[in-house]
C-alpha cells in the first residue's frame, strides 16, 4: 500500500523549507535524506539514546519518534543551526575545548539538549545538567567531560546567545 | 524489522471536532496518535499494526490545564513537561509532578502526553498510581457527547479500557482536596534516569491520634493494569498503626498483589519490593492530621 506523499512546510534553522514525504516518515529521515542535514544522528531509533535530538518549537524532541506531519508548520533547530556567521556556538566551542566530544556520534544530540537546558536555565547546577542530558547516551567520554563542557559554556554566559537563537522560548 | 512509512496513512484534521467526526464516520478504523512515544517506538520495530492514524498532537482543545476552586482539569494532550511546569500541580498534586519527571528524558517528556500514558495502559505507567490515589476522574468525548467515569474504572484488563471505538480521552479531573493529606510515591527501577518501573507504590492518607482515618493505595506492576489496593487499604483503615496492623497489612498486600514475571523483573521480586515499599510508607506516616 502506498499512503501517498504530502507537502510539508517547516522552518528549519530559521529558513522556510518544503518537503514532499509520506506523513509517517520520521522527522529524522526527512532531515537527513530530504534536507541533507546529516548532523542529526540515529543511534537507537526508539527514543532511548538522544542522538537524534532536535528542538521543535522551542522544545527538545527525539526526531526518530516524530512523524514528519506532526512537524508541519513547526520551527525546527538542528545542530547545523547552532553556529552563526562562521562562528561556533559557545557550547560547541566548550565541547572542543573541554574534550566533550570523542567519536562525535552523540555530540549533535548532546549539543541540542544542552542548548535547550541553557535556554531555560542559563546557570544550571550539576544535578540539573545531569537531568537535562539524561536522555543522551555517550559511549566514549564517560560523560564527565560533557558535563564540564556545559559548565564552561554556562560560565561564559550563554544567556544572551540562547535568547538570540530564533527558536528559544 | 524497521517500519515502512509508506504503509501507514497519517492525517491531521487540526481540530478536536474534526477528529471526532472522523472517528464517528468509521468507528475503529482510525488510531489516534498524540506524542507518538509509544506508537512510533512500535513503528520503529515494524510492529505498528494501525494502518490509519489521526494526529492529536498540538490540538489546542486537548492541551490545557484549567484550575478552579474545586478541581484541576488536565487535557489529555497535555505533555509531562506541561504538567511539571504547573504550580498548582506542584503544590497540591506533588505525586503527579514527580511521576511526570520520571517519564523518560526531557525529550520524551516534551512529547509524551498524559492521555497517551493512560490509554496505552501499561501496568507500569508512571502517572497511574498517582492519579488513582487522588481519586481522578476521566472525561471521555465523542460526537455523542461527553461522559465521566472514575479513573479506577477505566482499565478493564491488560491494555484494555472502556473507551468506545469512536471515543477519545478528553481530560483528567483531580479534586482539590488532597493538599493536607500525607502523600507517598516511590518507584523502583533499574536506574534513576529513564527506567520503566519494576514496581511503584503510591498513597494518600490521613491520620488521627495514631489511627489511619483515610487511606488510598495504588501500585504499578502489581496487576495486569494499574489498580488500587483495596484489600490492603481495608487492613489499615480505622486501625492504629501498631506492629500487629502493619503485619496484617503486609500479608494482605502479599495476597492481593498479582505481579507477573517479565523482562524487567520477576513476580517474587516485585512482591518483596512492594512489601518493603509499604513498610517505608507506614514508617513515614505521621500520627497526627496535617494542619494548614
Ligand atoms: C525512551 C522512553 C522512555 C519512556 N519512559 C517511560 C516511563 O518511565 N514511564 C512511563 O510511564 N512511560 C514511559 N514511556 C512511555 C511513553 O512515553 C508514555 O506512555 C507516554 O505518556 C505516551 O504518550 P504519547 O502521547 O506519546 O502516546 P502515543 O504513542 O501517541 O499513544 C499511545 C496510545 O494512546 C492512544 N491515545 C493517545 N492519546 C489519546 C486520547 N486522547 N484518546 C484516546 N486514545 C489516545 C493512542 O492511540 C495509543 O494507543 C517511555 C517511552 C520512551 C520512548
Ligand atoms: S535515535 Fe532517536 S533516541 Fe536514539
Ligand atoms: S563521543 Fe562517542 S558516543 Fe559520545
Amino acid at each position: 500500500m502506498n499512503a501517498g506523499r504530502s507537502f510539508i512546510e517547516m522552518t528549519i534553522n530559521g529558513e522556510k523549507r518544503t518537503v514532499q514525504a509520506p506523513p509517517m516518515k520520521r522527522l529524522l529521515d526527512v532531515l537527513r535524506e530530504d534536507l541533507h542535514l546529516t548532523g542529526t544522528k540515529e543511534g537507537c531509533g526508539e527514543g532511548e539514546c538522544g542522538s537524534c535530538s532536535v528542538r521543535m518549537n522551542g522544545e527538545l524532541v527525539n526526531s526518530c519518534l516524530v512523524p514528519v506531519l506532526q512537524a508541519e508548520g513547526a520551527s525546527i533547530q538542528t545542530v547545523e543551526g547552532l553556529a552563526s556567521n562562521g562562528k561556533l556556538h559557545p557550547l560547541q566551542q566548550a565541547f572542543l575545548d573541554c574534550g566533550g566530544a570523542q567519536c562525535g556520534i552523540c555530540t549533535p544530540g548532546m549539543l541540542m539538549a544542552a542548548t535547550q537546558l541553557l535556554a531555560h536555565n542559563p546557570h544550571p547546577s550539576m544535578a540539573e545538567i545531569r537531568e537535562g542530558l539524561a536522555g543522551n547516551l555517550c559511549r566514549c567520554t564517560g560523560f564527565i567531560r560533557i558535563f564540564e563542557s556545559v559548565i564552561a559554556a554556562a560560565a561564559q554566559d550563554v544567556e544572551q546567545q540562547a535568547q538570540e537563537t530564533p527558536h528559544a522560548r | 524489522m524497521r517500519g515502512n512509512p509508506d504503509a501507514h496513512e497519517l492525517v491531521a484534521p487540526g481540530s478536536l471536532p474534526a477528529v471526532l467526526a472522523m472517528l464517528a464516520a468509521s468507528p475503529g478504523e482510525w488510531t489516534p496518535i498524540a506524542g507518538g512515544t509509544e506508537l512510533m517506538v512500535a513503528h520503529a520495530a515494524g510492529k505498528l499494526e494501525a494502518r490509519k492514524l489521526v494526529s492529536l498532537w498540538g490540538l489546542p482543545g486537548l492541551r490545557f490545564i484549567e484550575t478552579s476552586p474545586e478541581s484541576i482539569v488536565i487535557g489529555a494532550g497535555t505533555t509531562f513537561r506541561d504538567l511539571r511546569a504547573d504550580s498548582t500541580i506542584a503544590a497540591e498534586f506533588s505525586l503527579l509532578a514527580r511521576a511526570a519527571s520520571w517519564i523518560g528524558s526531557v525529550a520524551n517528556q516534551s512529547r509524551a502526553t498524559l492521555g497517551g500514558n493512560l490509554v496505552n495502559g501499561s501496568p507500569a505507567a508512571d502517572s497511574s498510581p498517582a492519579l488513582l490515589v487522588y481519586d481522578a476522574e476521566l472525561e471521555l468525548i465523542s460526537v455523542r457527547g461527553r461522559r465521566r467515569i472514575a479513573y479506577a474504572k477505566f482499565h478493564t484488563g491488560y491494555k484494555r479500557n472502556v473507551l468506545a471505538a469512536d471515543e477519545l480521552l478528553f481530560a483528567v479531573h483531580l479534586p482539590r482536596r488532597f493538599a493536607l493529606h500525607q502523600q507517598y510515591l516511590r518507584k523502583v527501577g533499574t536506574r534513576r534516569a529513564m527506567a520503566i518501573s519494576k514496581v511503584a507504590l503510591a498513597a494518600t492518607a490521613s491520620m488521627e491520634v495514631g489511627v489511619v482515618s483515610e487511606i488510598r493505595l495504588a501500585a504499578a506492576s502489581l496487576a495486569p493494569f494499574p489498580a488500587r489496593l483495596h484489600q490492603t487499604e481495608a487492613a489499615l483503615l480505622g486501625h492504629a498503626l501498631n506492629p500487629e496492623t502493619i503485619n496484617t497489612a503486609r500479608h494482605t498486600l502479599l495476597a492481593e498483589a498479582q505481579p507477573i514475571d517479565d523482562i524487567r523483573s520477576t513476580a517474587e521480586y516485585r512482591r518483596r519490593v512492594a512489601v518493603n515499599l509499604l513498610d517505608e510508607l507506614l514508617l513515614q506516616l505521621q500520627p497526627e492530621r496535617r494542619s494548614q
